[in-house]
């Protein structure tokens, strides 16, 4: 009985030991195709007419579900905080909790959750299809690095973009706090202005940015290894998909808590 | 001088080839002929350098393939030219910048230029007007001709021909067949062709190899093929069901 609860435990840890090797061979495999993206961004000449067709693809169009979803994130923030602010009689606080909230926390991780699943998955089906019809391969007789070809313009497309989007995002979401707060909660316009920026110092603003510009690097980095490396025909493309979108939101929550520390720590 | 040394290539533990040696002049049309399966393509995605040996070294000049690469590599590329047996056309592009894809990345062509030398390529493989088209609009055979146009675009020194002629109709094939003859006529390229097809082997190849269990078995003249007393190229020059080739 003894040597079987010992085997148990000896399975286990050999089982955590190799998940945590793989994730950190994973990590590696990114890291290389960052060096290289980075390389390349400086190696090769700019190729606007891409970049701007990426910036269109993942920016413009995830615009409309961004406002959506952050104008309702605010609405709900302030409705849920007001059952305990309104407890207290605290309600101007909520337009404070809502700015603050957004711009630290929600608007970069709900930003890049929906850029990772909408723009993440398209990347890695393209890619994933491209490799496995022999795209890739043609792209390299073309003496073409595809790194430089179809990771390098995707790579400044997110950056440039899933940063505007999160501006976007917390703007939205606050103007939705804005409405219940002053539609329904009965705080007075100037008040809820004025509780809105008061606590707002510029480093929450840039703190957010900062996160948010490493999310936009997690979904490059995962959706295009993803991408590249698929095999097995169009059932391969399906699972690296699945694998892209899976990673890049566990990628995006563990450095979330990572950065969310860090300032914590520095800043204190 | 292309010249593939002891070279070992296994997919997920299942050997393709073995110790395969083979040489190709400067200038010389290389014929490779051999089963489905028995690892022709391989055999040219390691010429050129996008599938790297287990063992052994791909020599092109005296330059070892595998060692090269960032702008070596780009450098040593644009001497090739590649057909892919599924023609690899790239879907989000449209035929015009599908062929002209490497005037467009590497050279000052104005537009005007890039699209009378890629009209003239287009013509070469029988087809014209269809510049804006999207690959997905055309027809199999089309495909594999808009690629091969895309392989000879740059008229690079070395062409490999990955089954050009396989699903084209018997008149467009013999077009092409002349068009690989020529180019290595005029242009004195040094062109490989992975063929299954005896009739436009014998028409393009200056030597034909013969590709069978892992190894070149065989490397002659197109008479020397045709007449040779090996019983397994007997057999499948001859396209016959009986013989040592069996199996499948
Ligand atoms: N990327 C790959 N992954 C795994 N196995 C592969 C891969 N590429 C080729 N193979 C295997 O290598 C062997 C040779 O394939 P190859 O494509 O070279 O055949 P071929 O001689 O070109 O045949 P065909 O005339 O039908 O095109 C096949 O058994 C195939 O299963
Ligand atoms: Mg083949």
């Amino acid at each position: 009985m003894l040597s079987f609860a010992r085997k148990v435990s000896i399975d286990s840890w050999r089982f955590t030991l190799n998940k945590i090797k793989k994730f950190f061979i994973y990590a590696g495999a990114l890291a290389i195709l960052l060096a290289r993206s980075i390389f390349w961004i400086f190696a090769s000449r700019a190729r606007k007419f891409q970049i701007l067709d990426q910036m269109n693809k993942i920016g413009v169009s995830s615009f409309p579900i961004i406002f959506l979803i952050s104008l309702f994130t605010g609405m709900v923030l302030a409705l849920q905080s007001a059952y305990q602010m309104q407890k207290v009689s605290a309600e101007m606080y909520i337009a404070s909790l809502v700015s603050l909230s957004l711009t630290r926390e929600l608007g970069p991780v709900l930003t890049a959750l929906i850029v990772a699943g909408r723009c993440g998955a398209a990347i890695t089906a393209e890619l994933g299809t491209m490799r496995v019809t022999e795209q890739v391969e043609a792209l390299e007789t073309l003496s073409t690095d595809p790194v430089e070809y179809l990771v390098v313009p995707r790579f400044i497309a997110l950056l440039v973009m899933v940063p505007l989007l999160t501006i976007c995002a917390d703007f939205f979401g606050i103007v939705g706090g804005y409405l219940i707060g002053v539609g329904k909660l009965n705080i007075s316009h100037a008040m809820y202005i004025k509780m809105t920026y008061t606590p707002l110092a510029i480093k929450d603003l840039v703190t957010g940015l900062i996160k948010s510009l490493s999310f936009a690097g997690i979904i490059c980095l995962v959706s295009c290894f993803e991408g590249l490396n698929s095999e097995g025909g169009a059932e391969g493309v399906g699972r690296a998909t699945t694998a892209s979108v899976v990673k890049s939101f566990v990628l995006i929550i563990v450095a979330d808590c990572f950065f969310t520390a860090l300032f914590y720590f520095i800043m204190r | 001088m292309i010249e593939l040394r002891n070279i070992c290539k296994s997919f997920n533990g299942h050997k393709v080839l073995d110790d395969l040696n083979l040489k190709i002049e400067t200038g010389e049309s290389m014929v490779i002929i051999g089963r489905s399966g028995c690892g022709k393509s391989v055999t040219l995605k390691h010429i050129i350098g996008i599938m790297e040996p287990d063992a052994g070294s791909v020599l092109v000049d005296n330059i070892n393939v595998t060692k090269l690469n960032g702008q070596d590599l780009k450098k040593f590329r644009m001497n090739f030219g590649m057909l892919f047996q599924g023609g690899a056309l790239f879907d989000s592009l449209s035929v015009l910048e599908n062929v002209g894809f490497q005037l467009f990345e590497y050279s000052d062509l104005s537009l005007g230029e890039i699209r009378k030398r890629v009209a003239e390529c287009l013509a070469m493989v029988g087809l014209s007007g269809i510049e804006n088209a999207k690959p997905a609009e055309l027809s199999g055979g089309m495909k594999k001709r808009v690629a091969l146009a895309r392989a000879i675009c740059m008229s690079p020194e070395i062409i490999l021909f990955d089954e050009p002629t396989t699903g084209i109709d018997p008149i467009m094939g013999d077009v092409i067949n002349d068009l690989i003859r020529r180019l290595h006529d005029t242009l004195k390229t040094t062109s490989i062709t992975v063929t299954h097809d005896m009739k436009s082997a014998y028409k393009i190849a200056d030597k034909i190899a013969m590709l069978y269990n892992k190894k070149i078995i065989a490397v002659g003249t197109p008479d020397e093929i045709k007449n040779s007393d090996n019983p397994v190229i007997r057999q499948f020059v001859t396209g016959s069901a009986v013989g040592p080739i069996t199996g499948y």
